[in-house]
């Protein structure tokens, strides 16, 4: 590198044919390459995963611990103390998988993003890519989406196995198991994105309390939508919280004999709560990528 | 380095810039623009006001923080906003190695923001590579390697993930970028750090594998801002070897600075800015030319220095005088001598000194002449 020629060898030998015209004299260097957007969107997606597989035991501990434990109160001890019947375990069972499919998918989203906008900003690394901005976010919500269906999948068999048979559960339907999770994740993700951009990083602990935690309960996972209808003011205000989808069509797909809201209702819901989501976590994260 | 008549630079004392800058060099004639690595024109940013309840500080917006900066209104009203830059005129040459001089809130980082397609511009046009730093941003990416102002590695990987992976974002296929990831590592001496995380690097590693990063996809055009702010007096010199080695290369480099040296020693061209405007640009050389005659001694009292204004004037070998606030500023003839005149007549109307700078004709006294203000 110290001497002429200035070319480093190695990047000459793979240099592509196409110089832009307007590059001006700096010809004693290799031309640009000409970059193609999907090979950048594997490379950002392979360096997350990479990251996710090195905190594999703390984010399996963030996401999939506090759903067991739930499954461990309500789905065993309870039933086991005849507090409630053992039917309840498949209303439970679904409700589950979709609290930590979608909090796995946020976080996923979320907590990198208050990293990489914060003091040192991270993520202009990433911002610096010849791609469109847009990518970056993109490939951010598909890397939660895959980290979700990834805490999911560790709950389910665990969950099995703390529970004991569960009536009506039925994974045979994977066609519908897998669309309802990718639009389950996607929509969350999406929020994760939109959290993790638009929230200062020191009102962190703030929004899981406040917006976390009402979603949660407020989500019909732990009982089914059609069984608010005794509280009729309830049931039409939790149609707000996204989590009801997810909880909904999860139960459609994994317990289809049990009651829920109707597939096509609770998937439209999603699809179009899911791109909402987007388009706000997409302006939110260009403003704090671009000023 | 730099000696001579600086208008008409011999190519052949100026080793360094042998590549491609002789092309330039050599046909003086040429349209400036035929060559331009970056073209800004009528070039302006101002930054919104942000709502005083919003807690979360803006990215990258350091220069709206300045003090004094903001033209607002006594009403307060949300139509003004922070002028970072004022209409920047600036033409780049291709190879050439280029300063922005200024102090802290000059518009430096705001201009390095707005070329490296960061900071959207409120109005007025850039260029960079012929190509439009707003609607062509992603070709300008493609050409050009930033170094920030404070290193902003990733973290969550390792010294050599950082520049594979960076390489990668680049569409630089894996072979080829661990090949140059090595030899970047050994050039910026950290191979020994290659699998450390980047956490256990000092600054100055820190800030050259900022360096390697910005290099590793090769690109024509490099941005550096302020990168020897946090180093040590060798890490500099370091650097600048470094820097210098980069342009022998052929490529373009950017370099703000607040540093006067800085800039005189790497620059071929300055350009001063301060509060968003261009002040003067030209070879170092001849901006030193153009500074005021004499030297620069100023003394900062511990009262308004006005009252010791014509008492200065009155001294022999002073060629001008100015007081502003506590500070009075004289440009002497004959440098030394004049200072115990100006602490005399600082005394006779009654004030204490209470510190002495002193500086011989340079960026320095060329810059306190324009702008009325020291560079720190």
């Amino acid at each position: 590198m110290t001497s002429a020629p200035p070319a480093a060898p190695a990047m000459e030998a793979s240099a592509s044919p196409a110089p832009p015209a307007r590059s001006g004299p700096a010809a004693a260097l290799p031309p640009p390459r000409p970059v193609a957007a999907m090979t950048v969107f594997f490379a950002l997606l392979r360096r997350d995963l990479i990251v996710a597989r090195r905190e594999i035991v703390s984010f399996l501990i963030r996401t999939a611990l506090q759903p067991l434990l739930t499954v461990m109160v309500f789905g065993y001890l309870l039933p086991s103390m005849g507090f409630t019947s053992r039917g309840y375990v498949g209303v439970l069972l679904p409700g589950i998988l979709a609290i930590s499919l979608a909090f796995a998918s946020l976080q996923s989203v979320a907590l990198p993003m208050m990293t990489d906008f914060g003091f040192t900003r991270e993520i202009d690394d990433r911002l610096l890519a010849p791609v469109p901005i847009g990518l970056v976010p993109l490939e951010k919500v598909v890397s939660g989406m895959i980290q979700g269906m990834i805490s999911a999948l560790v709950v389910l068999p665990m969950a099995r196995l703390i529970m004991g048979p569960i009536p009506g559960l039925s994974v045979d339907n994977i066609a519908v198991v897998l669309g309802v999770t990718l639009l389950g994740s996607a929509t969350f993700a999406s929020l994760g994105l939109w959290l993790g951009t638009a929230i200062p990083p020191q009102q962190i602990g703030l929004m899981f309390s406040v917006i976390l935690a009402p979603m949660i309960f407020f989500g019909c996972a732990y009982y089914p939508w059609a069984g608010l209808h005794k509280v009729p003011v309830l049931q039409y205000a939790v149609l707000a919280n996204p989590l009801v989808y997810v909880a909904e069509s999860l139960r459609g797909a994994v317990t289809p004999s049990l009651p829920h809201m109707p597939l096509a209702a609770s998937c439209g819901a999603m699809v179009v709560i899911a791109l909402l989501l987007w388009l706000a976590g997409h302006r939110s994260f260009w403003k704090r990528a671009m000023s | 380095m730099r000696s001579g008549a600086p208008r008409a630079p011999s190519v052949r004392t100026r080793i360094e810039r042998r590549i491609d800058v002789t092309l330039i060099e050599a046909q003086p004639s040429i349209a400036p623009s035929a060559h331009a690595a970056i073209r800004t024109r009528a070039l302006r940013k101002v930054y919104p006001l942000a709502p005083a309840r919003k807690g979360a500080p803006r990215p990258g917006a350091s220069a709206a923080a300045r003090p004094g900066a903001a033209p607002a209104t006594a009403t307060g009203a949300p139509s003004t906003g922070v002028v970072a830059l004022e209409a920047l005129d600036l033409e780049i040459r291709a190879g050439e190695f280029f300063g922005v001089l200024g102090p802290n809130g000059a518009g430096k980082t705001t201009t390095l923001g707005i070329l490296t397609t960061r900071v959207l511009p409120t109005a007025g046009e850039a260029q960079v590579a012929g190509l439009d730093v707003v609607k062509e941003s992603v070709g300008v990416r493609r050409v050009i390697g930033v170094v920030p102002q404070r290193p902003n590695p990733d973290r969550q990987l390792t010294v050599r993930e950082n520049l594979v992976f960076h390489a990668s974002y680049f569409g630089i296929p894996r072979a080829i970028a661990e090949a140059r990831t090595s030899e970047l590592l050994a050039t910026f001496e950290i191979a020994d750090r290659a699998d450390s995380k980047v956490d256990q690097l000092s600054g100055g590693q820190q800030q050259r594998l900022m360096i390697a990063r910005a290099l590793i996809h090769d690109p024509h055009i490099i941005f550096l801002d302020e990168p020897t702010g946090g180093l040590d007096p060798h890490a500099r010199l370091a650097l600048w070897e470094t820097l210098k080695r980069i342009h022998r290369e052929g490529r373009t480099i950017v370099l703000t600075t607040h540093y006067m040296e800085e800039a005189d020693r790497l620059c071929e061209r300055v350009a001063i800015i301060d509060r968003g405007k261009l002040l003067a640009l030209d070879t170092p050389a001849n901006l030193k030319a153009s500074a005021p005659g004499g030297t620069l001694i100023e003394l900062t009292l511990d009262g308004d220095a006005a009252a010791a204004l014509d008492a200065a004037r009155a001294l022999p070998g002073i060629l001008r005088a100015e007081a502003e606030r506590t500070r009075l500023r004289a440009f002497a003839e004959r440098g030394g001598e004049s200072i115990a005149g100006l602490i005399r007549a600082a005394e006779q109307a009654g004030r204490t000194v209470v510190d002495v700078h002193f500086a011989p004709p340079s960026l320095e006294t060329l810059f306190v002449s324009m702008t009325g203000r020291r560079l720190e």
